[in-house]
């Protein structure tokens, strides 16, 4: 099968997902109870997509439990974004060199 | 709004240098999957999402059916429907029906957690100016990736994987920090992800994720409303 087919669907799917939400609502919404829903929604999928994914994210467990360590600590003190995912590679790769 | 839109640029800058990285990788999975590189920029110009372009390039790899690639972006991408609905009560007045058809397609995960954690409304030119750098970076990246995969050493690339997943870390553990909900919300959510991962496994990766967010927020939406000023 042609791969433009492919990315064809790809895109139009993805495109769809975001669109259409962000499109047709307009309302404000009232709801004391679906506003705080909303406010730690994203923390929430962060946190989802983070754990445990990314014990897996370097195909090593060691590694990948080094890198989190050291991207968990970074963060606390809040480091910038780009500091602690370098770091958090950095640090997975110097682990490889030595388990 | 020329303003608004230098400080969406500046926002973006460490989402662009972090995307470039991951972009790299990606850019060596598809041509792994031997995808050339042309191909695979014009997937992450048109997709710019990570999970759901390594999933697509699975499934071309796999010479899965239309079907199966429909579904599989579907299910991993639907939290951009929950992004993109939380977003709109954040945009202010100047987002005509256009605009939202443009500025639907910068929602990825980190543009999506920079726009709604700033203060107030947001314009259509502060998300252009935040969607540029990390489009540059995505696309950039993943052309640099695709040609250098033949030079770089597997134990560098390997670990190119950890840098989306440093990214969020950064992200949500600052604000755990200070809103002990937020850092309730935050655990909860994980303990319900690793349930899906090893006891629930037939939950697909997709729905899982959804989920575990929607159980953890609507919990904590429940037990610490948040005033209105905490929104902000």
């Amino acid at each position: 099968m042609s791969i433009l087919l492919y990315i064809a669907v790809m895109a139009g799917v993805t495109y769809l997902v975001r669109m259409i939400p962000f499109t047709l609502f307009r309302k404000q919404i009232k709801s004391r109870y679906i506003r705080s829903v909303l406010y730690y929604l994203p923390y929430a999928v962060l946190s989802a997509m983070t754990i445990p994914a990314i014990f897996y994210s370097t195909g090593n467990l060691t590694t990948a439990a080094v890198g989190t360590a050291v991207a968990v600590i970074l963060a606390y003190f809040n480091k910038p974004l780009i500091v602690v995912a370098l770091a958090a590679a950095a640090s997975a790769f110097i682990a490889g060199l030595i388990v | 709004m020329r303003k608004d839109f230098l400080k969406g640029v500046s926002d973006g800058l460490p989402i662009g240098l972090g995307y470039f990285s991951v972009a790299f990788g990606f850019g060596i999975m598809a041509v792994g999957a031997n995808i050339s590189a042309f191909f695979a920029w014009l997937i992450s110009a048109s997709n710019m999402t990570s999970a759901g372009q390594a999933a697509g390039v699975e499934v071309i790899a796999a010479g899965g059916t239309l079907i199966e690639m429909a579904l599989t972006q579907l299910v991993i991408n639907l939290r951009y429907s929950l992004m993109a609905f939380s977003l709109t009560q954040k945009l202010d007045k100047s987002f005509t029906t256009p605009k939202r058809l443009l500025v639907s397609c910068c929602i990825t995960d980190e543009v999506y957690a920079m726009a709604v954690s700033r203060k107030g409304k947001i314009s259509p030119s502060y998300m252009a100016g935040l969607f540029f750098l990390p489009f540059v970076g995505w696309t950039g990246g993943t052309l640099a990736g695709a040609f250098a995969s033949q030079l770089l050493p597997e134990a560098l690339s390997d670990v190119m994987g950890i840098l989306l997943y440093g990214m969020f870390i950064a992200i949500f553990i600052p604000v755990a920090k200070k809103s002990r909900p937020v850092l309730i919300a935050v655990l909860v959510a994980a303990a319900i992800s690793i349930l899906f991962r090893y006891v629930l496994t037939f939950v697909g990766t997709g729905f899982a994720i959804i989920l575990s967010a929607v159980i953890a927020s609507a919990l904590c939406g429940a037990l610490f409303p948040v005033k209105e000023d905490e929104e902000q």
